[in-house]
């Protein structure tokens, strides 16, 4: 059964489609990449998911629920997590504090202000050991703000993965990074993703096809192929939306430079 | 925890000596104005300093629960209730919290200008309408009540200023405690996380909305028994206590003390009060230098008086504190004449006559030799002002180096809550 699913999704903003017409099947336990040029409508797609915005048609079902009507909150609440292209983090909160309010939703403790944070033994114990999980411990009581860069992403994927939710969308998570972060980033989303759902939107081709059970390559809004890597690697539609480019499991290597 | 419960134990301790060493009528007064300061201003930064939602209308809680408390005093002396004046605060809170939950159901949708705009139209709203309901708000001259009716509390009839400033401090203690706490709770702790970044909270369940309404409904509780303290302190309110002014002299007074910190707005309460009740009796201009701090405060320090306070914990955790102390007292000398320099010659362009004695100095605001004295002075001062920046920013440097483990210093400057 799929986890989520997409039928005939469309997005426009004023007279512009920018997704057109998807669907898209994501079963459980799948680890799923979505690439295309830029201004594909990746990231516009994890928005509409993660009901960031609303969908000008179709239906988003989670776990067979509709979604596409629901706010990002309530979304969230049934277990679909995500993290941000850009940084989006608690700047003035601790690394700690970050963490756990992550925490706070999927622990039941919902709006209470009745009991004291500091008092719950299982809440600040599965925060430490989500520290622990993305090799924060030692930044605990810093402010989030001025973390490094690689360390506010690792903060980030912590965040979204806080909650513990079945399903986990990462938007470009290596973005950004050194070649050495960016491995050390790939492990991570390996370990933390363990036994969940995941859909990423990555450039790195190297990482998408390391990592990826399936890949759906979106190309203007619309989903010209959506196949497990081998597949993908050999489409000569994709082949084209790179502009000549060949998609190796190396990444992109341009043929007309 | 046993470090806080000592704070909190002193803190205690503090109110109920402090009208035993200064023991007059006129202090006991300016204590009791503090503890309604500091509760006011506390509630002001759960929406300002831990909610990230900027009010120009947090007097309309104050003043609500001060006018119905006033209208439950009237209630006890016409024998139509009979409740100990002591709960009055309590009465003041909730219709504080009611309002707050009325207008925040609506103004908490969305922080920033939409936020601001909203609590200003509804603090005129309200001013307005103040003086035009007169059977509640008793019009331009207000309401007044009686505080020494109703059952005696252990004996104490509230006649006495000492009786009423204990009454005030101990609703502040617990006030404040509460309000200490809450910062402590999944909600509190959520308020802070939506300041910071409202949509990321939403992608982790929560709804910033809910979240701001909640800190709202709170401050406008808060806000309340600091107007029940009022109504109990002075037996009157009147359209000023909230229209936009009293509005604004919350905000300087969290700003002025530092939102980023719990005891911020109670540095900033005994502050203002101070600087209201004392200055004010030296000069009709005191209104203009409390503007002239703020200003200064937001562009110099954006932490507040306490943030420069904290800012000394690092040199104080290295033991470097002392690296300082010359430099200050450089720097002080000339900065105060300076400052004296500034204020004689605001205060001489004020006075009227030919007559002018400030500091045991007479002056003639008439004359060009005084003004050519006070602006050679003044500009000397500056002179050697900046000449001792150089050394005070040095030894500023020296005693924030860090020759123990780089990790434990980090850690003392990020002390944001």
């Amino acid at each position: 059964m799929s986890l989520l699913q997409l039928q005939n999704v469309s997005k426009s903003f004023g007279e512009t489609a920018i997704i057109r017409d998807v669907s898209l099947s994501i079963a459980q336990g799948e680890k799923h990449a979505i690439i295309g040029p830029n201004g594909a409508g990746k990231s516009t797609l994890f928005n509409l998911i993660s009901g960031r915005y609303g969908v000008s048609s179709g239906n988003i079902l989670f776990k067979g629920n509709p979604i596409h009507n629901l706010k990002p909150f309530e979304i969230a609440r049934m277990g679909l997590a995500r993290s941000f292209q850009v940084t989006n983090i608690f700047p003035l909160l601790s690394v700690f504090e970050n963490i756990r309010c992550g925490l706070l939703w999927s622990m039941d403790y919902r709006y209470s202000f009745w009991n004291l944070v500091s008092r719950q033994k299982a809440l600040n114990a599965r925060t430490e050991a989500v520290l622990e999980e993305i090799g924060l411990h030692d930044r605990r009581n810093f402010p989030a703000g001025e973390l490094a860069y690689a360390e506010q992403r690792a903060l980030e994927l912590g965040i979204a993965i806080a909650s513990g939710a079945e399903m986990i969308l990462l938007d470009e998570p290596v973005a950004g990074m050194s070649h050495s972060e960016a491995k050390n980033a790939v492990a991570l989303i390996r370990k933390v993703t363990e036994g969940k759902t995941l859909v990423m939107v990555e450039h790195d081709m190297s990482i998408v096809f390391d990592v990826a059970d399936r890949i759906t390559v979106l190309v203007y809004g619309e989903v010209i192929a959506s196949d497990v890597p081998a597949k993908i690697r050999g489409n000569p539609r994709v082949q084209e939306a790179y502009l000549g480019e060949v998609v190796t499991g190396d990444g992109v290597e341009a043929t007309h430079a | 925890m046993l470090r806080k419960s000592i704070v909190w134990i002193v803190f205690a301790i503090v109110l109920l000596v402090l009208p035993q060493i200064f023991t007059s009528i006129f202090s006991i007064s300016i204590f009791t104005q503090m503890t309604i300061a500091i509760v006011f201003a506390l509630s002001y930064n759960m929406l300002l300093g831990q909610g990230g939602m900027l009010s120009f209308g947090h007097a309309v809680y104050f003043g609500l629960g001060g006018f119905l408390a006033v209208h439950a005093l009237m209630m006890i002396e016409n024998e139509e209730m009979m409740f100990s004046v002591t709960l009055i605060p309590l009465v003041g809170g909730l219709f504080g919290l009611i309002a707050a939950l009325f207008i925040g159901s609506f103004s908490t949708h969305k922080a920033g200008t939409v936020f601001a705009m909203i609590s200003l139209g509804m603090g005129e709203l309200i001013a307005a309408s103040s003086l035009i309901l007169v059977s509640f708000f008793g019009g331009e001259a207000g309401v007044s009540g009686d505080r020494t009716y109703g059952p005696p509390f252990f004996g104490y009839d509230f006649a006495q200023g000492i009786e009423v400033y204990y009454l005030a401090a101990a609703w502040m203690f617990v006030a404040t405690l509460c309000m200490y706490l809450f910062t402590q709770t999944p909600a509190g702790r959520m308020a802070n996380a939506v300041r910071d970044n409202p949509e990321r909270a939403e992608f982790i369940g929560y709804s910033a909305r809910r979240v701001r309404f909640i800190s709202f409904a709170m401050a406008g509780f808060f806000a309340g028994i600091a107007g029940g303290l009022f109504a109990v302190n002075y037996e009157i309110l009147t359209e000023e206590n909230l229209n936009a002014a009293s509005s604004g002299r919350v905000l300087l007074m969290a700003y002025i003390g530092g939102l980023g910190f719990f005891i911020g707005p109670i540095v900033g309460a005994i502050v203002l009060t101070l600087i209201n009740s004392l200055l004010s009796n030296y000069t009709t201009l005191w209104m203009l230098y409390l503007g002239i701090l703020f200003v200064l405060t937001v562009m110099f320090l954006p932490r507040g008086l306490t943030g420069f306070l904290m800012m000394h914990r690092v040199p104080w955790h290295l033991g470097k504190l002392r690296l300082l102390a010359v430099p200050y007292t450089l720097t002080s000398m000339p900065g105060a004449v300076f400052l004296l320099g500034l204020v004689a010659m605001i205060e001489m362009s004020h006075a009227s006559g030919s007559e002018f004695v400030y500091l045991g100095i007479a002056l003639n605001p008439d004359g060009y030799g005084s003004w050519a004295f006070l602006l050679a002075v003044t500009g000397v001062a500056f002179y050697v002002l900046r000449l001792t920046l150089p050394r005070l920013r040095d030894a500023w440097s020296e005693a924030n180096t860090i020759t123990r483990k780089p990790d434990h210093a980090a850690k003392e400057s990020g002390g944001q809550s």
